[in-house]
């Protein structure tokens, strides 16, 4: 492998309180060298001349479909669509067919993550044995195929017991177990945030209070059991307020917070597009400020896409019938810059923070730092370049964005995994001035 | 084709007061023609329509397939069952056959909140709502107000209060949406189970208790009880309902002003609505059927391209409309 020198960069590495034009020089899969670096011997050269250069982004939420639903995404297409969102690392929910909830399963991912030669890929497996919400997985034999963290994700846990035991069950492999927070019986039948709008449309609700009532309920959990529990998809302004109190009595939860409800509220649901529906739905515009509040300030502690494509044609069909899901590899550093950048709520230290270091950290997982010695995965970006949205265009095989024909700002424009080059944008420098 | 109300009927919400205004008048002159022996005008000759009832229905299917052919149109019902739908096809590839065989307009009623957009959205027919799951149905919303502005002249500052599942109804939301574009006071009377958590937004006056609301009111519109929401745990039964929450003779008594009562049918009696109170001097529920024919008259004159003013002509047996139409 052929070292490469990123020149001239905005170094942006909040593990080493870095904020600086500077060099960057990888060997051997490694950082090799920060700081002013004149030339390197025989290195791919890399012009990162008005880009940023941070440690590798990592979505701990995302839906590739494999195995299953090959036709709507795979791995190797997932994993290239992170790459080209400037993900150097995804994490696969086990919601595939069948289940990811054996070490058989999880192997599977792993190897087809390796092929794809793109992000890297891991998995995560599921809390009950097909998701079903009964019998415990097997955590342990997961853990050892390679699986960072467990879930149910998309089916709730209902049971609170169930959940008490996996938060238990999981403090011997030290990994977080991830809940999609959803009372079935508050939500059931809703296929948006119950508000003014869905009175309106005449679309049943889901009310904030189906989130925040599983919300607390895990958070005490956590201090019961002293389990590490990880929020998924946070979206309204109650959970805020509740993992914020979880936070200040020092017990072990986690939360994420999208992209989209970090900048789309109800509104967009208005005119029946399912390309809006997701769930959490999208929320008011209270709930978006105070998850932007919590991004910034930690109490939300990370930014996950929840990547969830559908084949056209399940969207194309009454609001209420469709499936629940956004894609988001490729708009989600562009949504972020755009909407909490450059709308000042964020700085580029804590984008950084919140995409690719408190990720690595949570999750236990290489990357999140660009210090001598880390695993060279890096994301160069320009935070600059306004771009239209044409899912035409995605490297996922998903169309269902509700960003379609939008102006956002910032890309990716060069993504390095283990020294690898695995995504380089056509219309960047990094791309054209490349190789010395 | 466009005319003074865009290409679709969808629902009242996008409708401005005065285009409301149009339709009640509109469908003026088309009151008479339903009084006559020979109950037609050729004011759509030539126009096909389809009938699309993806829901049961018989009062709403035959009010449309009257005025329909009452104007001469050409019609065709499709039901769900017994259709290609019953087979698994999609809305979307249904609007696509429905357009392929060149149709004027198509009216539907489906189960789904938001189907008579989705359809509306994807083919150049024009498309009239029939009602949309628990969203809108316009034309039951306009015969409403019709059939109050009959009795009343100018809705402006007159109380109405809708009594029953504001939750689970898209008359409600129609009536709703119409009357307080017209300037009356607009009032719901209901359990709280069966009324939007987000009711207070509407704009309207709230009554959790229907004496209070009967105290208040100058008409009553009652809505009809699904006995479905007993089963889904909303209500603890149609008895109870009665006793708490229906229009009785008695409670009507209470008050020493005539109280107008509309019903969009079908009725359930005794349980939202009581015989005497249904057959009592003061309802209007037949006379809201009667209108029913001439508002969807006139919404499909008018969508067709019709103008306003020539209604009175168009009856008078020249295919104005027609004409407008190239």
């Amino acid at each position: 492998m052929k070292p490469v020198l990123l020149k001239g960069g905005t170094l942006v590495d909040p593990s080493q309180q870095l904020n600086e034009i500077a060099d960057v020089f990888i060997k051997d899969g490694e950082i090799a060298g920060v700081g002013r670096i004149e030339s390197a011997e025989g290195a791919d050269v890399i012009d990162c001349d008005g880009l940023i250069v941070s440690p590798g982004f990592i979505d701990v939420h995302c839906h590739l479909r494999e195995p299953g639903r090959e036709d709507v995404e795979t791995i190797a297409t997932g994993a290239r669509a992170a790459a080209a969102g400037g993900f150097t690392a995804v994490c696969a929910m086990p919601n595939t067919d069948p289940v990811t909830d054996n070490q058989a399963a999880v192997g599977f991912i792993v190897r087809q993550g390796q092929r794809a030669k793109a992000a890297r890929v891991y998995p995560i497996g599921a809390i009950s044995v097909g998701q079903e919400g009964k019998v415990l997985a097997e955590f342990g034999e997961m853990f050892g195929a390679g699986a960072v963290a467990v879930s149910d994700d998309g089916k709730p846990v209902a049971s609170a017991q169930l959940m008490r035991t996996a938060l238990e069950y999981a403090r011997t492999f030290r990994i977080p177990v991830i809940d999609h927070c959803e009372e079935p019986t508050l939500s059931a039948g809703g296929s948006m945030n119950e508000g003014i709008v869905s009175a309106q449309l005449g679309l049943k609700g889901i009310p904030a209070e189906a989130e925040e009532i599983m919300v607390i309920r895990d958070i005490l959990l956590a201090r019961l059991t002293g389990g590490h529990v990880h929020l998924a998809h946070m979206s309204t302004k109650g959970s805020v307020e509740l993992i914020r109190w979880g936070k200040e009595r020092g017990i072990n939860v986690t939360a994420e917070v999208c992209p989209h409800h970090l900048s789309l509220t109800e509104e967009r649901v208005r005119d029946y597009d399912t390309n809006a529906k997701m769930n959490p739905p999208l929320r008011t515009q209270k709930d978006v400020e105070a998850l932007r509040g919590a991004v910034k300030d930690g109490t939300i502690d990370l930014i996950a896409t929840d990547h969830a494509p559908h084949h056209y044609d399940e969207k194309e069909r009454e609001f209420a019938d469709a499936p629940n899901g956004i894609v988001g590899l490729e708009t989600a550093l562009a949504v972020v810059i755009t909407n909490l950048v450059e709308a000042g709520h964020l700085t580029y230290s804590d984008l950084v923070e919140r995409m690719a270091c408190t990720p690595a950290r949570l999750f236990n997982l290489p990357g999140g730092s660009l210090k001598r010695g880390a695993a060279a995965d890096v994301t160069i970006f320009d935070p600059r370049v306004h771009w239209r949205v044409d899912p035409a265009k995605f490297a996922s095989k998903g169309r269902n964005s509700p960003y379609n024909g939008m102006t956002l700002a910032g890309r990716a424009a060069c993504t390095i995994v283990a020294g690898s080059v695995v995504f380089r944008s056509e219309s960047s420098s990094a791309a054209g001035k490349g190789r010395g | 084709m466009t005319g003074t109300l865009g290409k679709d009927l969808l629902g009242l919400e996008s409708l401005t007061g005065e285009q409301i205004r149009l339709i009640l008048d509109t469908a003026e002159p088309f009151k008479e023609i339903s009084e006559r022996a020979i109950k037609k005008v050729p004011a759509l000759r030539g126009s096909t329509i389809v009938n699309l009832f993806f829901e049961n229905s018989t009062r709403t299917r035959i009010s449309f397939e009257f005025a329909e052919k009452r104007l001469s149109a050409d019609t065709v019902n499709v039901s769900a069952s017994g259709s290609s739908v019953s087979k698994g096809e999609t809305l979307v590839d249904t609007a696509r056959n429905l357009e392929a065989m060149r149709i004027d307009m198509v009216v539907i009623r489906h189960s789904a909140s938001g189907a008579a957009k989705f359809l509306a959205d994807r083919i150049e027919s024009n498309v009239i709502n029939a009602g949309d799951g628990t969203h809108e149905h316009p034309t039951q919303g306009l015969l409403d107000i019709l059939t109050l502005r009959d009795r009343f002249g100018d809705l402006k500052g007159r109380r109405v209060c809708i009594c029953g599942d504001i939750l689970h109804s898209r008359v409600a939301r129609s009536n709703i949406w119409g009357l307080t574009k017209l300037g009356a006071e607009v009032a719901v009377c209901g359990p709280r189970s069966l009324l939007p958590n987000a009711i207070d937004d509407f704009g309207v006056r709230v009554f959790e208790r229907v004496e209070e609301a009967i105290e208040w009111a100058e008409a009553l519109n009652v809505l009809r009880l699904q006995f479905e929401r007993m089963t889904a745990g909303y209500i603890p039964s149609a008895r109870e309902y009665n006793r708490v929450f229906g229009i009785t003779r008695e409670r009507l008594d209470r008050v020493k002003r005539d109280i107008l009562i509309l019903h969009p049918g079908p009725m359930n009696r005794g349980v939202e609505i009581d015989s005497d109170v249904a057959d009592g001097p003061h309802s209007v529920i037949l006379a809201q059927v009667t209108n029913g024919v001439a508002i969807r008259m006139a919404v499909l004159y008018l969508l067709a391209g019709g103008k306003p003013e020539l209604a009175e002509a168009a009856k008078g047996g020249g295919a104005r409309g027609r004409e407008d139409r190239e």
